[in-house]
């Protein structure tokens, strides 16, 4: 551990993050098809329901779109961890910090899962309506619950690549541990539905506080677990 | 290696333990209780659906503390520690449910209906939310260990798996009732019960040792499956 702990340079250190992101972003932008995959996959889960209900009342409207971001995010999130082979991960322990590689892969995930957030949420007001009043800080919120998910499911993606399963027990270590944060997205969505516009701050708090938690016991643990 | 740790051997706590259990008990069901509306006599369960809690909330920290020595020291026994007293904190989550659904069957539930029907309405409270899913997340622990083959991956793991639930896990259990509506004693954010304002003085004092005693009842069932598996382990290696 001692040489893990060992001074990192910061500016080193964001250099190998920030590469390490390209790196991904890259990986992303030649093998489209799961990009798209995951674009397809919320596509058609929303038409399903689309076509099996017309016009949800606002409770049911809001629980169907956190289930569905949550699915969303255990497709997009698990791809990052699980698609590393054994051999690139012996090169990258030759490379990097565990630190920074975890770091980068949280970036990553982060900004993938808030783009698809954006995207359900325009799918959603397109096919099943929209309850919320104020689209932009509906929007805000949307982008904060998309980082919360995917930050949890992309340090349990990284704990279901280390032991060598697939994604679905990703569903099964991330459901109940997601619940928190997900009582409370609802909670601070639901505000959104109703006329009173005074906004409550301490959920978001709570949320951001959670979020800060996640990133810091990733860095922490990660280093135990990435080498073999 | 699988050498027991001497507290395992002790007998003052187990019989401590015991003798904490018997006065529990004895005092619990005989002793003076005030008379509450709706409570009645059945806020005699408090004794033991509370301790179960408190029980499983202490076997819990107790698993994680051994989980961190696991990544410190690397050394078996801290792993099995961990992996058993998360098992018997489990248990007693799962006793606690039990208790929990009896007592509110004969306080919340509409006497009218089956307890059944109101099952649902009564599970969204939030410190039920809360149990639930802590069980859920040891349950979901118990899965991962166990689809691991390799025993130093396993144990590597499950202790940062351990770490990584407990940590966000506990933070919510008191954060969600402060957010969600409640039946439940314990306002404010406290996810069991307000011990100095909830409980009158006689209660306490069976209260506090029965805590105590259930705590050392579960420590003692995790010590023996520990022991267990150590000697396994010795009888296949030697």
């Amino acid at each position: 551990m001692s040489e893990l702990l060992r001074k990192v340079n910061i500016q080193q250190a964001m250099q190998a993050i920030w590469t390490l992101f390209k790196k991904d972003l890259l990986l992303e932008i030649r093998q489209q098809y799961s990009f798209y995959g995951i674009l397809l996959y919320a596509l058609s889960t929303l038409f399903v329901l689309y076509l099996s209900m017309d016009a949800p009342e606002p409770r049911v409207w809001n629980g169907l779109f956190w289930m569905i971001q949550l699915f969303i995010c255990t497709n997009a999130v698990a791809k990052g961890f699980l698609q590393e082979s054994r051999g690139r991960w012996l090169y990258y322990y030759t490379l990097a910090h565990p630190i920074t590689i975890v770091l980068a892969k949280l970036l990553f995930n982060t900004i993938l899962m808030g783009f698809m957030s954006l995207i359900s949420l325009i799918l959603f007001r397109l096919f099943l309506g929209a309850p919320f009043l104020d689209p932009i800080r509906f929007f805000g919120i949307v982008l904060l619950g998309g980082i919360s998910l995917s930050l949890v499911f992309s340090f349990l993606a990284a704990i279901a690549a280390k032991a060598q399963q697939n994604a679905a027990i990703l569903a099964i270590l991330g459901f109940p541990l997601i619940l928190p944060q997900l009582i409370l997205l609802q909670q601070i969505s639901t505000t959104q539905f109703s006329g009173n516009t005074d906004f409550d701050l301490i959920p978001v708090a709570l949320l951001i506080g959670l979020d800060a938690l996640v990133v810091i016991l990733s860095t922490i643990l990660f280093p135990f677990i990435w080498k073999e | 290696m699988s050498q027991v740790p001497r507290y395992m051997h002790r007998h003052w706590w187990k019989i401590s333990g015991i003798i904490l259990l018997a006065y529990t008990i004895i005092a619990g069901l005989l002793g003076p209780v005030p008379r509450l509306p709706l409570l009645q006599e059945t806020i005699r369960n408090l004794y033991f659906h509370v301790c179960m809690w408190f029980g499983m909330m202490i076997l819990f920290t107790v698993s994680v503390v051994q989980a961190i020595l696991y990544l410190r020291k690397m050394d078996r026994r801290h792993d099995l520690a961990s992996r058993h007293f998360a098992g018997v904190g489990m248990l007693y989550g799962l006793l606690g449910y039990a208790t929990g659904a009896l007592w509110a069957a004969y306080t919340w539930a509409d006497p009218n209906i089956p307890f059944a029907e109101s099952f649902s309405t009564i599970a969204r409270d939030p410190k039920l939310i809360g149990a639930a899913i802590s069980l859920l997340v040891y349950f979901a622990y118990l899965v991962l260990r166990d689809s691991i083959p390799d025993i130093d991956r396993r144990a590597r793991i499950s202790a940062v798996y351990n770490i990584f639930a407990y940590v966000i896990l506990f933070p919510a259990i008191w954060i969600l009732p402060r957010v969600l509506e409640s039946l439940h004693p314990g306002q404010d954010g406290n996810p069991a019960l307000d011990v100095k304002n909830d409980i009158s003085s006689g209660m306490r004092i069976v209260f506090y040792p029965a805590v105590i005693g259930w705590t050392l009842l579960g420590v003692w069932i995790a010590t023996l499956r520990i022991r267990t598996e150590l000697l396994k382990e010795k009888q296949y290696n030697p």
